[in-house]
């Protein structure tokens, strides 16, 4: 019974147009229209209503004609006989009710700013403030790569609370495992509690890198999930502002969220959900509501009631038409994505490998196919069990790789894995590579009974599961012994080295193909990145081998050769075999693209890259910028406009994506002067990329080169850098003019 | 006066009671006249040629004796000319064409006319009402809505945007050549096939005449020749004059969205001055339905002992008052003498199509002043002409108005209103019915289309037409309706088939759990609509063509209105009109069953033509079926033959989607409709 739902939606929308109406009023009053909103360090608005309506919400009284337009929205509640039609008329009270929330909490964020924790934390049991409110930029561009790159499919927006700690930590456990994000909003009506207070009260912890969001205790925090859902649609999908159709086909089609309500539903939660009906996501409940099952604005049912706790996960996944792929490995813990981000705490660790205390490293070999066998996993020496009382052991992880088709350029790219794929596991810990790296084990993970051993198991089978194409054959020794953990670092380091020297060695002139990554158009179906040596992608995730790879894993995937062709400007950087299949790839939209200019056709970006470079027309160069520098630069933009501006896929002359490793790389933008050209980069880059900025200046016979580039602390205008390049005697100075 | 079968004559309880007083009363109506002339059998097979006075030549088709199958066919016989009963049957038809056309096209033009007047500012009561349809018809027409490029661009004025547009629809009427403008809206498959049949219409009088002259004495003689100038009239009705004024009545009085409203003669007040609005042109009803709510009007009214002014409409003319106001309806066709005939009915207002003359004679039976009001249409015996002048509309408004109430003291008993009507909910204009189907923003006919696809709905079929003496009244729609709406058919319906629908509750959202088969009662109840969608007017049949084509590109279900799982049905037609508007659906691919009679089937070769040969040309067809049951069977039959066509005849599997799958989505799939 749709009237029920809808009339029900209706009334709530009612009352939340009424009740955000009123605060807008009262805000007004006393804080004057001209007082700034927003939400906290993004570039996007109030997104919901920047994205549909096109309004840059920054003052109070830009509120004003929206709350206006929410009022017009609203219908009349249905008549109980002979009512008039309501689909429509519902789905408007719930953009309605969207719009007013969204001014609402930022009219919070200015009257109790400190409402909201913000920021990336991990709250464990006992935490209090831990509600995180709208994501900033940072949190959202980081975040949102997972939903482009597909290692989060989707996500499942949790309201209320369930019926009892144990079932809200099953259903969220089963979404980690799924790889979802889980967005939370809403105490249940009674204002008892809500999933996030009972899932850290089930000991599980919650934060962004948990997957699990605390967005609010009111359930006008959906709009943060909408928000940054509407966000990843303009910042990847090059949806422009204002175009509310296809931003909401967009969601519709690429971004797999649905409703979960798990107590009772008041009238606003209605109100709400029918919101959501216009992106695309349904809602699913253990109440017993009635249903609405024909389809047309979601792809399957609308509202699906009644279904039981335990099977309410399989069946959200199931109506949004999602599919996703468990892992299922034989380890004692729960495994998947969303572990990733969990932290072991001192009072929490058991065992400690690396990390400073002791030597830690990993290693992937290629042997003979005789000299593997395939699934076998060694100890050699002390594991888990021997240690009583936990502490801190050395940890040599060697992987041993056989196959017919195994290249011995593909072991850093499996030895790169180990990162992630160790931290899936739920209770350990794993930072750096190499060795340098560093495990912590909690004591929850070894109480369930997991051992050194089984990070043989969890690379054995996700080795396999991913990389089964390249080789056959793979068996894990894990040495805990110091003799031989140190034999076996000194023998490592000499590979690194080698491994390092050989892709280094590796030029663009003498590479006949490269590789497309069409990974990001599930999300910008109009970009294609082209990875050659010495241009990696943008990201920072692929570099030239690992689409090597990735191709040889999955030869129908996104990343196919391109036999470059033709060099149609060497200078710039163009190929004709590259711009045929760009053209094609990007389904007509972008004809051509310079790998080695940001002045002249430069390549498009998704939104995912890592650093963005513009042109300093005053300076005579050009400015870096990477993704985790939130502050103001001399373009005149944060990273976030910079992102928003030319993301999307869209080629933006004077700007290009790219990635941090890619700035000392040979051919860095060298059809525009190249490295020597950079005259402001912000200082955490400028750090990161230290040592290889020093060597790269002495190639290019500015030894100091780095000292030479300006950053935050010198400013951030043209006016104030300036006068520091004329001092320091900048290289770009004297360079040609940049633009003519 | 013979002993009358009321079940026979109406199935509307209204209709028998009064149909009963009239008898009792001695007034002659319709049924009676019925009874005592049955119909030409040679004119209803189209065999009759009367078109040179060397003639009437009569070419009925040989009939077949019992016991002689077999025997060597007899030839049929010809005109004096040589006309073959082919030639002459396609004639008439085609003259029927010419004249449903020409009768759509004059509304349309008066429209337009007004329409120009209106941005002159000329025309005292109307306004532009909808600035977006405005907006929307005038991109439509290439004529600009802005001023200026970029960050100077700024909305031109309604009334500036308006006469401009005025202007070019008007010229369309006289057009010589090119093709007319709304060609462009249907789908592209569509146009492609019209233009390589060579039946767009270059504009809008000039395929009248023409058609009225190639079936002149000695000039077209091949019937086929003849059906493609009929194609082209006819085209010219659905696609130019009817759509021109479903469009700029929209502009001027609003379109329309859902309202609410009441239907059949139990809406007449006995103590109220009772106007009933007749006809097709809502020029001067619009004004009507103004000046009845003016204070000094209901108190002139109050003065002369009535508690106030009920206004209702019949036919079109209320149809159109019905979708923007929710003015009541009295009845539908076969109502017009039944209404003078309760004895309440101050004043029947007419203006053009579909009114008896009969008005006159029943009229002088009771105190019902009968007032023309349009200078085209004179009725012998009418109580007062007052002719609508668009330059002071208000003054004939209230003209009319006075002489209804002057007229109430003149009551004569004994009054008898039926105590029957019925609720329904209309008002489902194309652009509405888009945002219903998911609101502002998402709003869409993917919806309906997703629907059909996934099988809750099976398809889509258009009801229209008239009402026929020759048939139980509203029985065929019906009965039709029902047994569509048992299999999941959503029906669309226009004209006095809407009000038939109306009568009996169809038009209620309720009824559509009781009447239909559960996929399509979920989907009207998730959508809160009844099961048939009243969308107006018979000129707003373009409406139906509008909403076929946003079927079309909303995708999913084909690429041309031929594709879709649809049907056409008017079971109780009458008029030439439905002739023409059937042919403009045939021609723009749909299965168009008609009920009562056909007028072709003097001709088996050019019958032949229309049921069969005419799908290879446009993929629509006509055909003909007095059983309405097994027409609806038929169309069923139809519909399910287009699913297997587009393979949505299986149950749908639920596609789970990854992220390869994603990355596969076409970039604009489904966007800015």
């Amino acid at each position: 019974m749709s009237k029920i739902i809808i009339s029900a939606a209706i009334r709530g929308a009612h009352k939340i147009v009424n009740k955000c109406a009123a605060k807008l009023d009262e805000a007004i009053a006393k804080h004057g229209e001209n007082q700034d909103i927003g939400f906290p360090n993004t570039a996007y608005y109030l997104p919901i209503i920047y994205s549909l309506m096109g309004v840059k919400i920054e003052k109070l009284k830009d509120a004003v004609p929206v709350m206006k337009r929410c009022k017009a929205l609203l219908p009349p509640v249905p008549a109980e006989k002979h009512h008039l039609p309501y689909l429509g008329p519902g789905l408007d009270a719930g953009l309605a009710t969207l719009f007013a929330e969204e001014i609402f909490e930022a009219i919070r964020y200015v009257e109790d700013p400190n409402f909201y924790a913000g920021g990336e934390e991990v709250y464990s049991k006992g935490a209090t403030n831990f509600w995180t409110g709208a994501a900033e930029d940072t949190i959202f561009r980081k975040r949102g790569i997972e939903f482009v790159d597909g290692s989060a499919p989707g996500f499942a927006a949790i309201v209320g609370s369930a019926p009892s700690v144990q079932e809200a930590v099953d259903l969220v456990t089963e979404y980690q495992k799924k790889n979802l994000y889980i967005f939370c909003a809403a105490k249940d009506i009674e204002g008892k509690t809500s999933v996030c207070e009972q899932l850290l009260e089930g000991g599980v912890q919650i934060g962004w890198p948990t997957r699990i969001v605390p967005y609010g205790p009111d359930i006008s925090a959906a709009v943060f999930a909408l928000g940054f859902a509407n966000r990843a649609a303009m910042a990847f999908g090059g949806v422009k502002p204002g175009a509310a159709l296809k931003m909401l086909i967009y969601n519709k089609d690429r971004i797999f969220a649905f409703v979960n309500a798990l107590s009772t539903i008041s009238d606003e939660w209605y109100a709400n959900a029918a919101g959501c009906i216009n992106w695309g996501f349904p809602t699913i409940t253990n109440q017993d509501i009635p249903q609405v099952l024909p389809t047309g604005i979601c792809t399957y049912e609308h509202v699906v009631s009644n279904v039981p706790m335990a099977e309410l996960g399989q069946k959200s996944i199931e109506v949004r038409g999602l599919k996703v792929t468990v892992t299922e490995i034989d380890i004692p813990v729960n495994f998947g994505a969303a572990f990733e981000g969990e932290r072991v705490r001192k009072d929490d660790l058991f065992l400690e490998c690396g990390g400073g205390k002791t030597q830690a490293l990993e290693w992937v070999t290629s042997k003979r196919m005789d000299e593997v066998e395939d699934g076998k996993i060694e100890v050699i020496g002390k594991d888990i069990p021997d240690l009583p009382d936990g502490g801190r052991l050395p940890l040599g992880v060697v992987v041993e790789v056989a196959g017919r088709n195994f290249q011995a350029d593909f072991e850093p790219i499996l030895e790169r894995q180990i990162h992630h794929l160790v931290n899936y596991a739920q209770g350990i810990m794993h930072i750096g590579q190499r060795d340098i790296a560093w495990y912590r084990i909690g004591k929850a993970a070894v109480e369930k009974g997991f051992t050194l051993k089984h990070i043989g198991t969890i690379l054995h089978a996700k080795f396999h599961q991913d990389f089964g194409a390249i080789f056959d054959k793979v068996q894990v020794k894990i040495y805990t012994d110091a003799d031989k953990v140190k034999e076996i670092t000194d023998v490592a380091r000499h590979v690194y080295h080698e491994r390092d020297a050989r892709v280094e060695g590796m030029t663009d002139e003498t590479t006949e193909i490269y590789y497309s990554c069409t990974l990001c158009q599930s999300f910008a179906p109009n970009h294609v990145c082209v990875v050659s040596p010495e241009r990696t992608g943008l990201c920072g995730a692929y570099n030239w081998m690992d689409c090597k790879a990735s191709f040889e894993i999955n030869p129908t995937g996104p990343n196919q050769p391109i036999q470059k062709g033709e060099t149609l400007d060497e200078k710039y950087g163009n190929w004709k075999g590259v711009n045929d299949f760009v053209f094609k790839a990007s389904r007509q939209a972008v004809a051509s693209y310079n790998f080695y200019s940001l002045i002249y056709d430069p390549m498009t970006t998704c939104g995912c890259c890592e650093c963005i470079s513009a042109v300093l027309p005053m300076c005579n160069g050009i400015m870096t910028v990477n993704r985790d520098y939130t502050g103001e630069t001399p373009c005149g933009m944060k990273f976030t406009t910079l992102a928003g501006v030319i993301g999307g896929g869209q080629t933006t002359p004077g700007f290009v994506g790219h990635s941090k490793y890619n700035v000392c790389q040979r051919k860095f933008i060298l059809g525009d002067g190249g490295l020597l050209r950079v005259v402001w980069m912000s200082k955490n880059l400028k750090e990161e990329l230290r040592e290889r900025l020093i060597k790269r200046g002495e190639e290019l016979g500015i030894p100091d080169l780095i000292d030479r580039i300006a950053d935050e602390s010198v400013g951030v205008t043209e006016d104030e850098i300036l006068a520091f390049l004329t001092e320091k005697n900048h290289p770009a100075l004297g360079m040609d003019p940049i633009i003519g | 006066m013979a002993e009358l079968d009321l079940d026979k004559l109406s199935m509307d309880p209204a209709a028998q009671e009064m149909i009963k007083k009239a008898a009792a009363e001695g007034v002659e109506t319709i049924w009676d006249r019925a009874e005592k002339m049955k119909p030409c059998p040679i004119g209803a097979e189209g065999a009759c040629c009367r078109i040179c006075a060397q003639g009437p030549c009569r070419v009925p088709p040989p009939k077949k004796k019992a016991g002689e199958e077999g025997a060597e066919e007899k030839k049929q016989r010809t005109g004096l000319c040589g006309a073959t009963a082919e030639t002459i049957v396609a004639r008439n038809f085609a003259r029927m064409v010419a004249a449903g056309t020409a009768a759509h096209s004059d509304h349309s033009r008066g429209v337009a006319k007004l329409f120009k007047e209106v941005a002159l500012g000329k025309a005292e009561g109307y306004q532009i009402k909808d600035v977006a349809k405005l907006r929307r018809v005038a991109r439509d027409w290439d004529v600009a809505i802005s001023e200026g490029e970029g960050d100077d661009a700024k909305s031109r004025p309604k009334e500036v945007i308006a006469l401009e547009l005025a202007e070019k629809v008007l010229k369309e009427f006289g057009q010589q050549e090119g093709e007319i403008n709304y060609v462009k809206r249907a789908p592209k498959k569509r146009q492609e096939i019209w233009r390589k049949q060579g039946v767009v219409p270059r504009g809008i009088d000039i395929e009248v005449v023409e058609l009225m002259h190639r079936t002149h004495m000695g000039v077209d003689q091949d019937y086929h020749n003849i059906m493609k100038q009929s194609t082209r009239c006819a085209l010219a009705d659905g696609w130019a004059g009817s759509m021109i004024s479903t469009d700029l009545q929209d502009i001027l009085f609003g379109c329309p969205v859902p309202i609410a409203s009441e239907i059949n003669l139990g809406v007449l007040k006995e103590d109220h001055v009772n106007i009933i609005i007749h006809g097709h042109e809502p020029l001067l009803p619009e004004l009507i339905a103004a000046v009845v709510q003016e204070p000094e009007i209901i108190q002139y009214a109050q003065n002369k002992g009535a508690k106030g002014i009920q206004l209702a409409g019949m036919c079109c003319s209320a149809n159109e008052i019905l979708m923007r106001h929710g003015i009541p309806v009295a009845g539908n066709y076969l109502h017009q003498e039944l209404a003078i005939i309760t004895g309440a009915l101050d004043a029947l207002v007419v203006d053009v199509q579909c009114i008896m003359e009969s008005l006159a004679n029943v009229a002088k039976c009771y105190h019902t002043k009968l007032i023309t009001t349009d200078t085209r249409a004179r009725i012998t015996g009418e109580t007062v002409h007052i002719p609508f002048d668009e330059h002071h509309g208000l003054d004939v408004a209230r003209q009319v108005v006075r002489e209804a109430i002057d007229n109430f003291p003149n009551r004569r008993a004994p009054v008898m209103i039926p105590s029957v009507s019925a609720p329904m909910v209309v008002g489902f204009s194309y652009e509405t019915i888009q945002y219903l189907l998911g609101g502002s923003i998402r709003g869409s006919y993917y919806t309906l289309n997703d629907n059909i696809i996934n099988g809750r709905v099976r398809g889509v079929a258009g009801v229209v037409g008239c009402n026929n003496c020759r048939t139980t009244q509203d029985s065929a729609h019906l009965t039709m309706i029902k047994e569509l709406l048992k299999n999941d058919v959503i029906v669309l319906s226009t004209g006095c088939a809407a009000m038939a629908a109306g009568k009996y509750g169809l038009l209620t959202p309720e009824s559509a759990a009781q009447y239909c088969g559960p996929g399509l009662a979920e989907v009207c109840e998730t959508v809160g609509i009844p099961p048939v969608l009243h969308m107006g007017a018979c000129v707003d049949n373009s409406r139906i063509l509008m909403a076929a084509t946003a079927c079309v590109k909303a995708g999913g279900l084909g690429t041309d209105i031929s594709d879709l799982p649809a049907a056409g049905a008017a079971p109780e037609w009458m008029s030439e009109k439905a002739i023409a508007i059937g042919q403009y659906f045939v021609a723009s691919g749909v299965y168009t069953v008609f009920g009562v009679t056909f007028p072709s089937t003097g001709s088996e070769i050019f019958t032949d033509y229309l049921f069969k040969g005419i799908e290879e040309e446009y993929g629509g067809k006509w055909d003909f079926e007095a059983d309405p049951l097994v027409a609806a069977q038929k169309m069923i039959a139809h519909i399910d033959l287009k699913r297997k066509a587009l393979g949505i005849d299986k149950a749908r599997e639920r596609v789970l989607f990854d992220m390869a799958m994603r990355r596969e989505l076409e970039a604009a799939a489904g966007e800015e409709a």
